[in-house]
């Protein structure tokens, strides 16, 4: 079989695929792919790049239907096929390579003996050849001990080992097209440029033509040649990355090239006049059973400023919250509150203290009780806090729901109904019910959409000119914390290796770790991969 | 892994020691009462402490249970009130007698119902699952004792193909035994399979809801391939919990068999014993039932062990 | 017709008439009844007549009196022991759950030596010693089962409590009785009725085995467990006098069970093994 470079690989056609209930999720996308050509699907959740993905597979999750179009591999329209004829080219011709690899490994089987399952069950490959082929991957994707790497079983490795892994299994029989959905996205960010940087050699080298899919245009800028902007299951704009980029046409497009791009820029300069703190951690230390997850820390916070805590999974800065609140006991040093020290556990200290820093968490759907009407989530703090009468309560949850920009009628509805910028609205509602003086904000944007995280920012900075609350931001996003910390921290392994004014701390010298976390963040052009790369050598 | 079912079994044994413990204490928490309720409430005071002494009650609680524990262990169950044989001459063959039930019973219902679960399971939705849903649900509905009496009914009386008594003798060809205790055992299988379908089919589906599932599918193996190699090695400890659990179900499900068929069975002989009020009988009998129950538990948990890869090869 | 939201299956329609039309039945017996309780007015195991719709009983009573006024205790035992052992069980579970470690060792050992003997055989051993009146029977089979709503209940309460809004209510410093009561219970609500319609099921066909043993609801009053070993002798002689009682017992358990089916299938989604491909 020739490989013709300008052979079209795959043709989606007025493709359509709507749910049981009748929703429509891709809404008559088209799209075109040639042989070795990388296209990046960019989108928020909902878009439908996911389903897009799959259906180029000619599969539909359970609960819906690919109700219309044309999916051409090669010129063959494979929808027309039937079952079996659908099944062979899948994996040989198309090959997924899903967001968690974790997820999509069988625990109860050898990982050698899951990704040379592919070749041998289509009758390409023996057994022996097989082996020698996916022995050949995990050199190629720079796995430790490749040789033995095989013999292990999913629980004893890595999460970006098993990433890479699940590549070797796509690869397995050496199919024209790769879907890659969100590959990199539950990574570490450390992780994720050594497996991204993987996953475009093992393109280039094999001549892949590739659909990438993912919510970071950034990420998608490093190994895209087209990208294609989705939005509520409808194309919104394709073209060549460089264009959308520089020159994103529609205003949807816009917004989110310009949101991505502020997250490079430095916006907040510290407080000269900085007031005195009001919470403070005092060399403190805290331990989950034998485990320090938090390592003599001693960090400030004052009103009216942003001290952010930035750090990856592991770093200890969700404990850090813990132990300031009272959740998690400090076994050394102090916690003071406006001066005063604080007895280490929650139940020991009383509710004045306990209603001067609040918290807000990263999950708004379990953080609001599904079965309370939001007047009654905002208002239990008024209520238990300052003993209101049943009509000022009200009076005041109105006057919240308008503070965070959400109409007066909600406090008699249920939260369940809303999206996750409206429901996380409500959070930010219940904590400044409380009056507190600190807010201990933990990663509240990271399971929101780019464009809500967006606002909510924006809503946050406008409540602390306004009210001239404190925030400790937690958060593994330094594009955030460019944008709005006063101040930053910067975690490893439950210690700050380095803490200061945000300006100071994003310019050389660097620790070294800073340095690490501060490159390995992809800037939205697309020469910055390579650029890294050539730059550690 | 080893030392993981080494603590489980000595975890089973502990629990068999503290049921002995809760079952003593059930029946001789009050000798007062005890006696009282035996000889009825005409009895004078000097007949009761008479009895009581008889029976040994008026020892402090803890000798009466180690002595009873100790001779339990030794083979010796005590003697029975009513009529004052050896407890252990009498339940052993009947005790035989009950397994033999069991045994026919397990070994059609459980290939059949792990089987018929499977396939209702990987054919959500569809109609042979529908139907086996709806007739399972209809089987766990009805009370044991309808469905013996309806295939009595239907089968030894009306057209006479089954006895409607099953009493067996230990002299009994195989093969009469077979013939002789096919409907009970019939019975108790319809009574175990509808819920061994069903909870069978509730685990194959959660395992069928899993991503690696779905990584199967999009690897484009073939649906037996997914099935055989991908569900079922991960529905093996589930299901094997299943059985477990079901044939532990078995053994009060045959209490009730064994009365209605006349079945010469360890499970008829306690129900006499609580309606006669002898308590040795009622002992003896709920520490044999009890004995079975944990074992079977113990033994599903260790084979669920086994056969958890993340502790076959820890990291 | 939606029912709290929700609309029913036809099966469900059917669970739900079943136990509607029974319920009604228990409560206006009196009226409804063409003959009395225990008057014998016809002769052993006469056939179904216009004046007897299913026949008589053993002893010439006629059998769907006896039904009907079964239908009472037979029903109203079960449910007030399933009412009786989920106050218990769920009590206890949410204090397992929510009130620390000491407090949910202690409970789940206790109860998992309970669980470790087969229900009917510790409910025969206790009955054995204490009798068969109706308020031992309530409370012994109450708290055996309390033992499994315990299980759920703290299974259920476990998940909740480490919801953030749990914590949020405690980071606050509400106390435990506000937090389980407005912040779990709501909660649980739904896993627990489907709950308690599968122990209802469960404690009837108990009741009614340990009634047609000999060993639960005692003469005078009519269950239908004890009409079925009443008249259990007709079988041999061909007559399905035996049946009645029984055919009661099965449709009242099929009823709740189609209910509560129907509850258990409105949050479930359809699984992968109906993926399209």
């Amino acid at each position: 079989m020739t490989r013709d470079l300008n052979e079209t690989i795959l043709k989606l056609t007025d493709l359509r695929v709507e749910a049981l209930s009748g929703a429509v999720l891709v809404d008559n996308v088209s799209l075109e792919l040639k042989r070795g050509e990388v296209m990046g699907l960019i989108g928020e959740s909902g878009a439908g790049k996911s389903t897009i993905g799959l259906a180029s597979m000619v599969y539909a999750r359970a609960g819906c239907r690919i109700t219309g179009g044309k999916v051409e591999i090669q010129g063959e329209d494979v929808r027309t096929l039937d079952a079996e004829g659908r099944r062979e080219r899948r994996g040989q011709r198309i090959a997924y390579i899903a967001q968690s690899a974790a997820a999509s490994f069988n625990p109860a089987h050898r990982l050698m003996d899951q990704v040379t399952e592919m070749p041998i069950s289509h009758g390409l490959m023996t057994q022996a050849e097989a082996q020698a082929w996916a022995l050949e991957l995990f050199r190629a994707l720079d796995l430790p001990n490749p040789d033995t790497f095989g013999d292990r079983y999913t629980h004893q490795v890595s999460g970006g080992q098993l990433q890479r892994a699940m590549a070797a299994m796509a690869m397995s029989c050496r199919p024209d097209i790769l879907v890659l959905d969100e590959p990199t996205t539950a990574l570490d960010v450390t992780t994720q440029i050594e497996v991204l940087a993987l996953l475009k050699k093992l393109i280039r080298d094999y001549n892949m033509a590739a659909l990438y899919i993912s919510h970071d245009l950034a990420v998608v800028a490093q190994v895209a040649d087209r990208v294609m902007v989705l939005r509520h299951g409808k194309m919104v704009e394709v073209g060549e990355t460089g264009q959308i980029l520089l020159e994103p046409h529609m205003d949807y497009t816009k917004a989110l090239v310009a949101e991505r791009k502020a997250a490079d820029k430095l916006a907040m300069a510290a407080i000269t006049t900085r007031e005195k703190p009001v919470l403070e951690g005092l060399d403190v230390t805290g331990i989950y059973g034998t485990f320090k997850a938090v390592k003599h820390v001693s960090i400030a916070v004052a009103r009216g400023e942003t001290v952010a805590v930035v750090g990856e999974s592991g770093s200890g800065k969700s404990s850090l919250a813990r132990l300031l609140v009272g959740l998690l006991p400090c076994v050394t040093g102090e916690v003071k509150l406006h001066g005063e020290v604080l007895p280490p556990s929650l139940k020991n200290r009383n509710r004045d203290t306990l209603r001067k820093v609040q918290l807000i968490y990263q999950q708004p759907d379990v953080a609001l009780n599904p079965r309370q009407t939001i007047g009654e989530i905002i208002g239990r703090p008024v209520e238990f806090y300052f003993n209101r009468s049943p009509a000022e309560v009200k009076a005041r949850v109105a006057e919240l729901l308008r503070l965070v920009g959400l109409p007066e009628d909600y406090a008699g509805r249920l939260s369940t109904a809303l999206s996750g910028g409206q429901k996380q609205r409500i959070c930010i509602a219940r904590a400044l019910a409380a009056e507190p003086d600190i807010i201990i904000c933990d990663e509240p944007t990271s399971a929101l959409d780019q464009l809500v995280a967006d606002e909510i920012l924006k809503l946050l900075k406008q409540l602390q000119d306004t009210l001239g609350v404190g925030y400790l931001f937690i958060t593994h996003d330094l594009g955030i914390v460019r944008r709005i910390a006063h101040r930053t921290a910067v975690m490893l392994q439950g210690e700050i290796i380095a803490q200061g004014p945000t300006a100071d701390i994003f310019a050389p010298p660097f620790h070294p770790y800073t340095e690490k976390l501060l490159s390995s963040v992809p800037e939205m052009r697309t020469d910055w991969l390579d650029e890294v790369l050539a730059k550690r050598g | 892994m080893l030392k993981t079912i080494a603590v489980r079994i000595v975890l089973g044994i502990l629990t068999l020691w503290a049921v002995s413990v809760l079952i003593f204490a059930a029946t001789e928490v009050l000798p007062g009462d005890v006696a009282s309720a035996i000889l009825g409430q005409g009895a004078t005071p000097e007949t009761l402490a008479v009895f009581r002494h008889e029976l040994g009650l008026d020892r402090p609680a803890y000798v009466r249970y180690l002595e009873w524990f100790f001779n339990a262990l030794h083979g010796d169950l005590g003697i029975a009130m009513t009529n004052k044989r050896v407890i252990v001459e009498v339940i052993a063959p009947r005790f035989m007698n009950t397994l033999f039930l069991a045994g026919y019973a397990a070994l059609i219902a459980v290939p059949t119902s792990v089987v018929l679960g499977i396939i209702a399971a990987i054919n959500e939705g569809k109609f042979i699952d529908r139907f086996v849903n709806i007739i399972s649900l209809m089987t766990i509905s009805v009370p044991e004792f309808f469905i013996a009496y309806v295939l009595i009914l239907y089968l030894a009386v009306q057209f006479e193909i089954f006895p409607s008594l099953s009493t067996v003798f230990p002299e009994m060809g195989f093969v009469e035994k077979i013939y002789t205790t096919a409907l009970p055992a019939f019975t108790l299988t319809m009574l175990v399979m509808a819920h061994m379908l069903r909870m069978t089919r509730t685990s194959v589906l959660s395992i069928m809801s899993q991503p690696y599932i779905e990584m199967a599918f999009l690897k484009g193996l073939t649906r037996s391939q997914v099935i055989v190699r991908h569900a079922l090695p991960n529905a093996a400890a589930p299901i094997i919990s299943v059985i477990a659990l079901n044939l532990a179900y078995l053994i009060v499900g045959v209490v009730v068999i064994e009365v209605v068929f006349v079945y010469p069975g360890v499970g008829q002989f306690m129900v006499d014993g609580v309606t006669k009020r002898d308590l040795p009988v009622v002992q003896a009998c709920g520490l044999i039932f009890a004995g079975a129950f944990v074992g079977l538990n113990t033994i599903a948990d260790v084979l669920a062990i086994m056969v958890n890869p993340r502790l076959r090869h820890p990291r | 017709m939606k029912l709290f939201g929700y609309k029913p299956t036809s099966t469900a329609w059917l669970g739900l008439a079943i136990i509607t039309v029974f319920i009604l039945v228990a409560v206006f017996a009196d009226v409804i009844a063409p003959y009395s309780e225990s008057e014998s007015v016809g002769q052993t195991w006469d056939d179904p007549s216009w004046d007897f719709l299913l026949g008589t009983d053993n002893i010439g009573r006629d059998m769907l009196s006896r039904l009907i006024f079964g239908a009472r205790m037979t029903i109203g035992v079960a449910l007030v022991t399933t009412v009786l052992s989920f106050l218990i069980g769920t009590t206890t579970g949410f204090l397992a759950a929510v009130g620390g470690t000491v407090i949910d060792q202690i409970l789940s050992r206790i109860v998992d030596v309970m669980l470790s003997i087969p229900l009917l055989i510790f409910a025969l051993i206790i009955l054995s010693v204490f009798g068969s009146s109706i308020m031992t029977l309530i409370l012994t089979l109450a708290v055996l089962d309390s033992t499994r709503v315990f299980r759920l209940a703290r299974a259920v309460a476990t998940n909740l409590v480490v919801m953030e809004y749990v914590e949020a209510a405690r980071l606050r410093g509400e106390g435990l009785w506000w937090i389980m009561r407005r912040e779990i219970l709501p909660n649980a609500l739904p896993p627990m009725i489907s709950e308690f319609g599968l122990r209802f099921c469960f404690n009837f066909l108990f009741v009614a085995s340990l009634s047609f043993l000999g060993l639960g609801i005692q003469p005078p009053y009519a269950d239908w467990g004890g009409m079925v070993r009443d008249n259990g002798k007709a079988i041999s002689f061909g007559l399905p006098a035996p049946l009645w009682p029984a055919l009661a017992i099965a449709m009242m358990t099929v009823g709740v069970n189609l209910v509560v089916d129907w509850i258990l299938s409105i949050n479930s989604r359809p699984s992968g093994a109906s993926a399209e491909m």
